[in-house]
């Protein structure tokens, strides 16, 4: 833990509460990066209340059964170390569903009693002979530092140090770090962009193969799908690594200096001038030209562009988001006409504020956890982050990309669209 | 200083068919469950905490400790309000690294005067939390200054989630209002027979189908402990004549210390099945009676409201009998749930060919075996593989259980419903057994599992 100086007990109470917080555990945020590996499960270290509050907001999210344990801290541990707690969960998870990662996520509770969770690891593989092999990635991931986009960051940083390793370069192959707010679906376009200019994608993590909500065979434990642990071994011989949100850009650079690959940092890819730029890089790395499928994609966006401009012009959008999302999200909207009346982080302010600070607004973009306030202020809410508990079809969602701004342009285009005709706006009004 | 009950004090509850030592056995093994590390299900203590104390609507919750207890479980709970909605927001002070080193009982007095100078509420109630608890934060003091500086209920409640399981922290969520809240109001009395449910959270309006039938009586609820509660109803509890504990074996506490105290008497009932609801209604009427706070005349009252009701869910069930007769259940859920609910399944002519004991006790055991009959699985272990298993084994048609074990089931294609907390729909009294009825048949004839089970075309060729 780093020191700073006592605060002032003059502060103002606001800061001392948050009411209707957006902000989700960042130890969620790296059970939610764990989901994308194949065969994985996430075990938070904490008590039983950490796992089950952080699978029910998952569970509810994806509307799929989501495998999250825990190793049940209670007053005895809290007080002589949770080793053997850690050591227990990890031989029982073993023997119950032969894992392929076990990810061990810290809370604030075993933090603040300071469990040294790599020695727990090693005196893990010393009593069980039979484990020395078991891929285990230790997360620090404290409630007191951040929120979830932080904890999914440590997670994608735990799993390149625990894994990846330099080594001669995979003709081909392209290893993107993607933030915690691309959804699946999101995941998926990707893939599919990569693959149309010839490249073998290996998205870390790779939600989009295993929260997509397909109906499998045979039910499993485990995280059905995602990025293996051999194909993580490999990321850092990947011609080129793309890292996009800014929430990984230091474990993208990290990754980059130890294994010499070159880097490239993409912010956001919801506007058109990204998407285009990404696009265009892919085509000059690539040596091909953009495939007919994308130019005709792009047309329909500049289409759509022109069809709904006249309903997002001047449109006032307060934002509520994890700091990635806000950032693709403010570009979309200020490219279509718009002005963002207030955009708010977890870090910066709560619900509350984005109540306070959304008088004459006309759409509110942020998760199901809005809706009551969207409700009483009469303004209609554009679901966009997590948790979205009151829609349908998370898995597949797609917000960037041709595809993504395609969807969005026409989403937010008929929400604004039907609020301009019932209530008409006098000129200037 | 008011004297925080320890886990062990807490856990050997008299009154509960749980403890051992409540029967002759040995007082040493109280209700202590150790959760096992990589195996264990459910909430901790302080979830129990709150979902016992959260159905409390006009007092604000405000949560001590770091983002993950207080940021992911407001607004999820399925408790409805006929009124105020204080208790929808999520207060939280979100301790940072430097609040956790160096305390935080400044914020938390900060935290408490914004609330009531913003929000209002007739009470607050200060959750601790692991990590408060583990730093030493003096919750007792900083609630009794910023009572009394702020003349306002301020109620600590030692919920710190490794002291137990869900259960024990419901359990921890009763004793705050027994320490803090109940037998603190001043208010007179109010005329006529009064009764107070505790143990029921209104969960999608349940008490709503019950309360009309107890007005109907000319009973009257003085509170709900804490299903749509008040904080002044609760505060003046101690003035009701009869405790119904329902389905509840968590809040006895309340039930038996209120009977200690005050020297009110306590049933425990179900009002899921019509056999239960009638006979929770026919046992408050036979207590107002005998203890001459209603005369003889509300007994054929109350015989003529069963009997209409009765005949009323009767003839409004028929098609669906039909349609459910004899199919066949798993049903996973814990304690006294589970014997209500097979009651309420033989409402519908549909069988438990299975159910959970897992949290049930040596009573309820007893009960459940007795209504599954010799064929009865009893399911001891948890786990969403012994489920299917069990399923499987049965051939049983439709699996009803938490919201945890949704996916279970529906991965496995096999219809489902929730029966917990977070369910949509309303499944308490006569009208509830309609309700519940028409969903298992929603659920259960819905044209998706044919297609579901059906292989592509292509699977099935050679």
């Amino acid at each position: 833990m780093t020191s700073t100086k006592p605060a002032s007990t003059a502060a103002p109470p606001r800061q001392a509460l948050a009411v209707d917080t957006f902000k989700h555990s960042p130890a969620l945020g790296a059970a939610l990066a764990l989901l994308g590996v194949k065969g994985s499960v996430p075990l938070l270290h904490g008590a039983q209340g950490c796992t089950a509050a952080a699978k029910v907001v998952l569970v509810k999210h994806f509307r799929e059964a989501i495998p999250l344990a825990t190793t049940a801290m209670d007053e005895v541990s809290t007080v002589l170390g949770g080793d053997a707690n850690i050591i227990e969960a990890i031989a029982t998870l073993y023997g119950k569903s032969k894992p392929k990662l076990i990810g061990l996520c810290s809370t604030a509770l075993t933090e603040t009693r300071g469990d040294d969770l790599e020695g727990a690891v090693c005196r893990l593989r010393q009593q069980h002979p039979d484990l020395a092999e078991l891929p285990i990635a230790v997360i620090h991931s404290p409630d007191f530092m951040g929120g979830l986009q932080e904890g999914f960051a440590a997670a994608v940083g735990s799993l390149l140090e625990t894994f990846a390793s330099p080594g001669p370069t995979i003709p081909g192959q392209i290893t993107v770090l993607a933030n915690a707010c691309l959804a699946p679906g999101d995941g998926q376009e990707l893939k599919d962009l990569l693959e149309a200019f010839g490249y073998q994608p290996l998205l870390v993590p790779d939600l989009s193969d295993s929260l997509d909500g397909r109906l499998s065979e045979a039910p499993s434990p485990l995280a059905q799908g995602g990025i293996s642990v051999e194909q993580l071994r490999l990321v850092g011989r990947s011609e080129q690594v793309i890292v996009i949100g800014e929430s990984l850009a230091a474990v993208g650079a990290r990754l980059a200096e130890r294994c010499h690959c070159s880097l490239t940092s993409i912010p956001q890819l919801m506007s058109l001038e990204a998407v285009d730029g990404f696009i265009h890089q892919l085509s000059r790395w690539s040596g091909r030209p953009v495939p007919e499928r994308y130019r005709r994609q792009r047309r329909q966006v500049l289409d759509a562009l022109l069809d709904t401009h006249f309903y997002f012009g001047n449109k006032r959008v307060p934002l509520a988001l994890e700091g990635d999302l806000l950032q693709g999200m403010v570009a979309f909207l200020q490219a279509c006409g718009a002005k963002v009346q207030t955009a708010l982080t977890p870090q910066i302010g709560d619900l509350a504020l984005l109540g306070e600070s959304c008088d004459g607004a006309h759409l509110l973009v942020a998760s199901s956890q809005a809706a009551a306030l969207a409700q009483s202020k009469g303004i209609p809410l554009y679901r966009l982050g997590f948790p979205i508990t009151d829609r349908l079809g998370q898995g597949l969602r797609v917000s960037i990309g041709y595809a993504g701004l395609l969807r969005q342009l026409i989403e937010l285009g008929n929400i604004l669209l039907e609020q301009e005709l019932a209530h008409p706006v006098h000129p200037g009004g | 200083m008011v004297h925080a009950p320890t886990n062990r004090e807490l856990l050997t509850e008299p009154a509960c068919s749980h403890n051992p030592a409540a029967k002759g056995g040995s007082a040493k093994k109280g209700c202590a469950q150790k959760a096992k590390p990589g195996d264990a299900q459910g909430g901790c203590a302080f979830d129990g905490a709150l979902i016992t104390l959260v159905p409390i609507t006009d007092v604000a919750h405000l949560v001590h400790g770091p983002i993950a207890c207080g940021g992911h479980s407001w607004g999820t709970r399925g408790s409805l309000s006929s009124g105020p909605q204080h208790y929808r927001h999520g207060f939280t002070t979100d301790l940072n690294e430097h609040d956790i080193i160096f305390g935080a009982e400044t914020k938390l007095r900060q935290a408490i005067e914004a609330i009531a100078r913003d929000h209002r509420p007739k009470a607050i109630f200060v959750y601790a939390t692991c990590v408060t608890a583990l730093i030493g934060e003096d919750l007792d003091s900083v609630c009794k200054q910023a009572a009394q500086a702020l003349a306002l209920p301020v109620i600590p409640v030692h919920s710190a989630g490794f002291r137990g399981s869900k259960n024990f922290g419901n359990r921890l969520g009763g004793q705050a209002l027994l320490d803090h809240v109940i037998g603190t109001s001043q208010a007179p009395r109010q005329a006529g027979p009064s009764i107070n449910i505790i143990g029921e959270y209104n969960i999608a309006g349940e008490v709503w189908a019950v309360e009309p039938l107890l007005e109907a009586l000319g009973i009257r609820v003085q509170a709900r402990i804490t299903g749509d509660g008040r904080y002044e109803a609760i505060a003046a509890a101690h003035q009701a004549d009869l405790n119904v504990v329902i389905c509840s074996k968590a809040l006895l506490n309340v039930a038996r210390t209120m009977e200690e105290r005050y020297g009110i008497p306590f049933i425990e009932a179900s009002f899921y099945g019509s056999a239960n609801v009638s006979q929770c209604l026919r046992q408050i009427v036979d207590h107002l009676v005998d203890s001459k706070l209603a005369d003889l005349s509300l007994i054929d009252r109350s015989e003529a409201l069963i009997a209409t009701h009765t005949a009323l869910m009767g003839s409004q069930l028929e098609p669906y009998r039909q349609r459910l007769a004899g199919k066949r259940i798993v049903l996973y859920t814990g304690g006294v749930k589970s014997w209500s609910i097979i009651a309420a399944a033989a409402d519908l002519g549909m069988k438990v060919v299975a159910t959970s004991i897992k949290k049930s006790t040596a009573d309820d055991k007893a009960r459940i075996e007795e209504l599954l009959g010799p064929d009865g699985v009893l399911i001891e272990k948890g786990g969403a593989a012994e489920i299917l298993d069990v399923i499987a084994r049965t051939g049983a048609d439709m699996l009803i259980a938490g919201g945890r074990n949704q996916y279970t089931a529906l991965k496995a294609r096999i219809p489902f419903l929730d029966i917990n907390q977070e369910r949509h729909h309303a499944y308490a009294g006569y009208e509830g057994i309609v309700a519940l009825a028409r969903e298992i048949d929603e659920a259960m004839h819905s044209p998706v599992w044919e297609q579901v089970r059906r292989p592509a075309p292509w699977e099935q060729e050679p």
